[in-house]
């Protein structure tokens, strides 16, 4: 009999091994190494990057180095979503390790917050643990949803209209009977969502 | 007891038994008989057939039911011709009882029921107070009633003796008829219903119940006698009640409910061990005036009842101080009959549907539970000839077809008259039942014209018998149950089940309909018919608030959209889904890790740290428990390997000191430091068991993990939890003694008294309550912090919890007077210990008992009062149970005293061999079972030995045996309490008499050495054996303050010893190892040669260790540890002895 606490181990040892490769079009002084990394799942981009930016900085000029951010095949990758949630939803079907693209310039505004620090990110994760929270204790979503509106979440997770959707959580696909109470009781991240990726499949 | 199973009697009187770790419903072996109630205990269950009669059915065990029969033949002296059998007129009968107040001639003597065989012929007991008389059993006095002795002396004017004769109880697994000889004045009447209980009221004799049965009349019966050694108990005796009564229930303990026909309950009262049949009687008013309550079910503090209306309720405020309660409860649901078994789990079957109901939630601390659930297992037989799925989706949703059958003997056969008229037996069941449809139900209601008549709701039901036409039942051949002429009443499900169904499955009510009609088309619906049920029993049926049932999850086999259907009653443990997420994980872990493991942490490592409170042995001044902090940092290295290190942060002279230890690669982190001795009660922060934690971490840095290997050493400490250790190649090394200390014992999951392995892999364990557990191969630790978690399976245990009452002798009032102890203490008397405030052992054990009840005997206290005693106590009992995993399958059913198994002879020949193993049961019968293997290790037989001869009588209380391996196999030594040890040549048994002045209680015999524990803790060596003599010639005395030995395969001696001298105290449970046992000097070295581990031990088990030490120089070392000193006698009692610690671990 596995306890259902081994779930947790195996959601806080998450780890997704990654590829950090420069921008091509940054300007370096020599040639940038890529920067193999694992990085925790449940962890945020900005928070565990520390060593893939002076990886990078070393080989830059001072003056080209502005904010960090990364990309992933055209994506810019917020970082105030968890690891683990943005691999699933980009790059869980591509192959490992997860090429990543660093990025010093060109801050794509429209797209990402800017982390001026790590409080910011302890700030917008404490943010998220507070929502979470009063929207548990108030408690009024989860009891307000039936057993019928629970199912048909799950069943519209999995269908959306015409296209078949893969639904995704820490790199897996539960089964869609898997009770909503359970999952988010194991499998949530430590933000006390639970992210579910909801991924179109390409139509034959 | 996992092997507990629900029984339960289907409309047409067939009894089914679902186990609880089954799926299916079993038809009960002995299906003859129609029944319309039962009442389950453990290893047994009553019923009233259909011929109104009491039926017993016992389960088959190994250990058979055998009761001696006595009688003493008398000789007076006579000057002329000695002993003869003329007796002077006033002497008793020349064969008579104990007493000699009752003639009782050897043929005289006839078996009380055609269920017994005689075992043997009469035969004289040799034996006299433990003692052979060699004199044909004669014991001699001045006259008749005195006291007897052993020799003839010059006064001996009469001699008796006493033959002894054994019958053996022969229906088992097997319905057998309460035979009914009483005196035809007094005889029963036709029984009506029956409850079985009182199974917790005392231990005295094993086995005993309280058999409760209602007759017809409304008279109120007790069975005298019933215990597991006497299953059909000895006659009825009849109960005065204040009116007539219809239904009865007999709780576990001191509950007991009759219905009255008025529809009040009665509630006994005054029920405890002393007078299980209680003094009184009260009366309880049914929750309303106008619905009477029809039926009761009373649990160890509960009691449910059933009133006119269906409705069910539940009865607030009962305790054991007041059995009547206080108010009612209604609870949901409308059901013909509830039944409360054990642990006050309830079951229910359905008012429609006639379903079982399974009450879920019950829990100690809600007694009421939460919801109904209903079981969806089906039948086995169903299954053999309908596996489609209608018949799944049947159960899928049981509460969508609902039928009544027109005739039934189902809940309303409270109707006494209707059931009168029933045909015995024989009755052509489905041939009868075919002219009945027509035959109004309301004909079938009693006409006695007390209130139980129609009730309204039936009526309704009753009345629209519209019946869909897919629906109708194809009376055709296609099976048996198909016969019977059913009434559809789904009509009235739609009032209630709509709103229920589709709120919850909107888009499957098309669905649902889909599964009434088109498939009902398919096939009759006779065939895949989901089990009606009239009455269910759970008192076999061990429930516990967290076990994993699969009663009712549906089959695979349907379609994932038919399985979201059963979304709701899946359980979480065993359901699919889970499944994939645990396998999914894995597989994600492996892809994603595997191949970069050489890759850089984005973190540097990834830590734990946990921190608790522990206490700490201080082994300097002042040498007891102090209370240390510890944190426990479990760090994955670069590789992906866990390490730990464990911080204990502790004050020595008011100065703050941090000590940690790490354990790398199994290195010793903590070099030459003493050894830690930590012990915890169980927190919250630190999971269950703190200690577990530790021990894992422990295995993980040292790469234990796993099935221990055949040779390991296993051993059981004061808790019982288990433990185990690999053996070094040179652990039995003379020249190369390890400190005991410095072994590594990892824990294992489970919890036993006794364990017992054999160098082969066969592991076998007794749990406190006799329960035989055999072990399954897992390597596993705990739940939740396994590491293998295959194998591991729920483990029960129950034991009891005595306190003492001490009074002084007061001379005026007679007593009263406080003594110098507590006046509630333990059993040494020096530590308090009230009713109230005496908790379980740990947070693990629960009570099971709501209150401690006197009592056995007084321990060194005599039973009875004399001149000179001015003290006197009395011993309170009460039972805790234990709920664990670990890795342990139950040898079902089998209570064991004790167990031994053949240890591997090195050098043996392993192919081919078949290892026996052999058990004491409970009761003192000698078990072997033969032909255990590793892979097989319990063997599905365990016959009991044929009849062993004249010392049978010993044996009812024999507590260890072990086996002589010299001897050829198939010989056992074993011993008796008075003293003697008895060892056998294949059938021959041998006498052996004990060390002087002693009672032997354990044996263990190694390759060639023998040694033998008695009562006072001496170790004795036989001196003397040899292949040819395997008796021996004398005892010689080793050593003292030993608790429990075992001799190994290689002669090695290890003990549990007492009051060893640790570095500045005195501990108990020592592990101790005997060194210097030599080929040519079989008891080791002079006095003790003993390396001890810390106290805390209770059994120890090392005749799996057949690994020889590599030869090396054969020089001899003498003990360091105790040299010359032997253990020292310290006076008895337990004063300065260090509290047992509530848990020991072994870095």
């Amino acid at each position: 009999m596995t306890d259902d606490k081994d779930v947790l181990r195996d959601v806080w040892f998450g780890r997704i091994p990654t590829c950090f490769t420069l921008y091509q079009d940054e300007i370096t002084e020599r040639e940038a190494e890529p920067y193999y990394l694992l990085l925790p799942r449940v962890s945020y981009l900005t928070l565990v990057t520390d060593k893939v930016k002076k990886h990078f900085q070393k080989v830059m000029r001072q003056e080209d180095i502005s904010e960090i951010w990364f990309e992933y095949e055209g994506t810019p990758l917020k970082w105030h979503y968890p690891i683990g949630l943005l691999f699933d939803l980009l790059a869980s079907s591509s192959a490992l390790p997860w090429n990543i693209t660093v990025h010093f310039k060109s801050f794509p505004e429209k797209d990402l917050l800017h982390c001026p620090s790590k409080d910011a990110i302890e700030a917008h994760f404490m943010s998220c643990v507070k929502e979470a929270d009063a929207l548990k204790h108030k408690s009024q979503v989860i009891n307000e949803m039936q057993k019928k509106d629970h199912k048909q979440l799950w069943m519209g997770l999995q269908n959306d209209g015409e296209k078949k959707n893969q639904v995704m959580i820490h790199g897996i696909e539960p089964m869609l009977e898997t009770p909503l109470q359970w999952l988010s009781e194991h499998l949530s991240y430590p933000d006390n969502f639970l992210h579910i990726s909801i991924i179109p499949q390409p139509t034959d | 007891m996992p092997n507990s199973a629900l029984w339960a009697v289907d409309l047409f009187g067939k009894v089914h038994t679902l186990s609880t770790a089954g799926q299916y419903w079993e038809l009960c072996k002995d299906s003859q008989l129609e029944f319309k109630r039962v009442s389950a205990a453990t290893q047994c269950c009553w019923g009233i057939a259909c011929d109104n009669q009491v039926y017993v059915y016992v389960c088959a065990s190994d250990v058979p039911i055998r009761r001696r029969e006595e009688a003493y033949e008398n000789q007076r002296w006579n000057p002329v011709g000695g002993f003869c059998e003329k007796l002077l007129p006033s002497d008793r009968w020349q064969w008579s009882d104990v007493s000699g107040l009752q003639h009782r001639p050897l043929d005289g003597v006839a078996l009380p029921s055609p269920h017994w065989v005689w075992e043997s012929d009469w035969y004289v007991d040799e034996n006299f107070g433990g003692e052979p008389t060699e004199k044909g059993g004669w014991t001699y006095a001045i006259d008749f009633p005195a006291t007897y002795t052993r020799d003839k002396k010059w006064n001996s004017c009469v001699r008796r003796r006493r033959w002894i004769r054994y019958r053996r109880y022969e229906s088992r697994d097997a319905w057998a008829k309460i035979p009914s000889k009483d005196d035809p004045e007094q005889l029963p009447d036709p029984f009506n219903d029956l409850s079985v209980g009182g199974w917790e009221i005392t231990d005295e004799p094993v086995g005993r119940l309280s058999v409760w049965a209602v007759s017809l009349q409304g008279k109120v019966w007790y069975r005298e006698d019933v215990s597991h050694p006497n299953p059909e108990g000895s006659s009825w005796s009849l109960m005065d009640t204040p009116g007539e009564a219809v239904q009865i229930s007999c709780g576990p303990h001191d509950l007991l409910w009759v219905t009255l026909w008025e529809g009040q309950a009665l509630v006994r009262e005054g029920i405890n061990r002393n007078n299980p049949k209680g003094s009184s009687w009260s009366i309880v008013e049914p929750p309303t005036s106008e619905n009477g309550i029809m039926h009761v079910s009373v649990g160890v503090s509960v009691v449910w009842a059933i009133t006119k209306d269906r409705k069910v309720w539940f009865r607030r405020g009962i305790n054991s101080h007041n059995p009547c309660g206080t108010s009612w409860i209604e609870m949901v649901g409308e059901m013909t009959m509830v039944n409360v078994g054990l642990n006050d789990q309830v079951w229910g079957i359905g008012c429609e549907d006639r379903a079982i109901y399974f009450r879920q939630g019950v829990t100690q601390s809600e007694l009421s539970g939460k919801t109904w659930k209903a079981i969806v297992a089906s039948r086995e037989c169903d299954r053999s000839h309908s596996g489609s799925s209608s018949s799944l989706l049947s159960q899928a949703c049981p509460r969508q077809r609902v039928f009544l059958p027109r005739r039934g003997h189902g809940p309303s056969d409270t109707d006494a008259s209707s059931e009168a008229e029933r045909p015995g037996p024989d009755r052509p069941g489905p041939a009868e039942s075919g002219d009945s449809p027509g035959k109004p139900r309301d004909s079938l209601a009693p006409g006695s014209g007390t209130g139980r008549t129609t009730e309204p709701g039936e009526e309704e039901v009753a009345g629209p018998a519209i019946q869909t036409p897919g629906l109708e039942p194809c009376p055709g051949p296609a099976s048996t149950l198909a016969e019977l002429p059913w009434t559809n009443i789904d009509l009235k499900e739609p009032r209630r089940a709509p709103s229920h169904l589709a709120a919850g499955f909107p888009e499957t009510t098309g669905l649902s309909s889909l599964g009434l009609l088109p498939l009902g088309l398919e096939e009759p619906y006779g065939a895949d018919d989901h089990p009606l049920w009239a009455w269910v029993s759970g008192g076999d049926c061990a429930v516990e608030a967290h076990t994993v049932l699969k009663w009712f999850t549906v089959q695979s086999g349907l379609s994932p959209s038919m399985q979201t259907l059963s979304l709701s009653i899946t359980p979480a443990q065993t359901a699919a889904w889970r499944k994939q997420i645990f396998q999914q994980l894995t597989e994600r872990t492996k892809r994603e890790l595997e191949n970069f493991r050489h890759y850089e942490q984005a973190v540097e490592q990834s830590v734990w740290v946990k921190t608790g409170a522990l206490q700490w042995w201080c082994d300097w001044k002042p040498h007891k428990w102090v209370d240390v902090r510890v944190a426990l940092e479990q760090f994955t290295g670069l590789d992906g390997a866990r390490d730990s290190i464990l911080f204990i942060y502790y004050v020595v002279h008011e100065e703050k000191k941090v000590r940690g230890g790490s354990r790398e690669k199994g290195t010793q982190g903590t070099g030459t430091q003493a050894p830690q001795v930590l012990a915890a009660q169980p927190s919250e922060d630190w999971g269950l068991n703190p200690l577990a934690l530790l021990n894992l971490s422990c295995c993980e840095s040292r790469r234990v993990h796993g099935r221990p290997s055949p040779q390991a050493i296993w051993s059981i400490t004061c808790k019982g939890d288990i433990f185990v250790s690999e053996p070094s190649p040179n652990l039995e090394a003379p020249e190369h003694v390890l400190p005991c200390p410095q072994m590594f014992w990892r824990q294992m999951g489970g919890h036993l008294r006794v364990v017992e392995a054999n160098g082969q892999g066969v592991v076998w364990g007794i749990g406190y309550d006799h329960t035989a557990w055999v072990y399954t191969g897992g390597g596993g630790c705990f739940q939740g912090l396994a590491s293998s978690t295959s194998n591991i399976y729920t483990q029960s245990d129950v034991k009891c919890v005595y306190i003492y009452e001490n009074q002084r002798w007061n001379p005026v009032t007679g007593k009263g007077l406080p003594t110098d102890r507590y006046m509630w203490s333990d059993a040494s008397g020096l530590q308090e210990r009230t009713k109230a405030s005496t908790e379980p052992p740990s947070l693990q054990w629960s009570w099971v008992s709501s209150g401690p009840g006197p009592g056995p005997g007084p321990g060194s206290y005599h039973g009875y009062k004399t001149m000179k005693d001015f003290v006197r106590r009395r011993c309170w009992a009460r039972k805790c149970k234990l709920v664990t995993s670990g890795p342990w399958l139950e040898v079902a059913p089998l209570a064991l005293a004790d167990v031994s198994i053949i240890p591997e002879s090195p050098g043996a020949n392993r192919s081919g061999h078949s290892i026996a193993l052999w058990a004491i049961s409970d009761k003192g019968d000698v078990l072997c079972r033969l032909g255990v293997s590793e892979l097989n290790p319990a063997v599905s037989t365990l016959p009991h030995l044929p009849a062993l001869g004249p010392f049978w009588g010993f044996w009812r209380i024999l507590r260890k045996i072990e086996l002589w391996t010299k001897v050829r196999l198939g010989s056992v030594s074993q011993l008796h309490p008075e003293s003697d040890l008895a060892l056998a040549a294949g059938d021959c048994w041998y006498h052996i008499p004990s060390p002087p002045k002693q009672r032997l209680k354990q044996v263990s015999v190694g390759q060639t050495s023998v040694y033998a524990l008695d009562e006072n803790g001496n170790l004795w060596y036989r001196q003397g054996v040899t292949p040819s003599y395997p008796q021996g010639s004398s005892w010689e005395h080793v050593s003292n303050n030993v608790r429990q030995v075992s001799v190994g395969p290689l002669d090695q001696v290890w003990v549990i010893a007492n009051k060893v001298q640790g570095s500045h105290s005195l501990s108990r449970g020592t592990v101790c190892h005997r060194t210097g046992v030599q080929p040519r000097e079989p008891k080791g070295k002079a006095g003790l040669g003993l390396r001890g581990h810390t106290g805390g031990w209770d059994h120890i088990s090392v005749r799996a260790n057949a690994t020889r030490a590599l030869r090396g120089r054969s020089q001899e070392r003498a003990a360091e540890c105790s040299g010359e000193r032997g253990l020292p006698g310290a006076p008895s009692g337990v004063a300065g002895v260090p509290q047992e610690a509530p848990g020991l671990v072994r870095c």
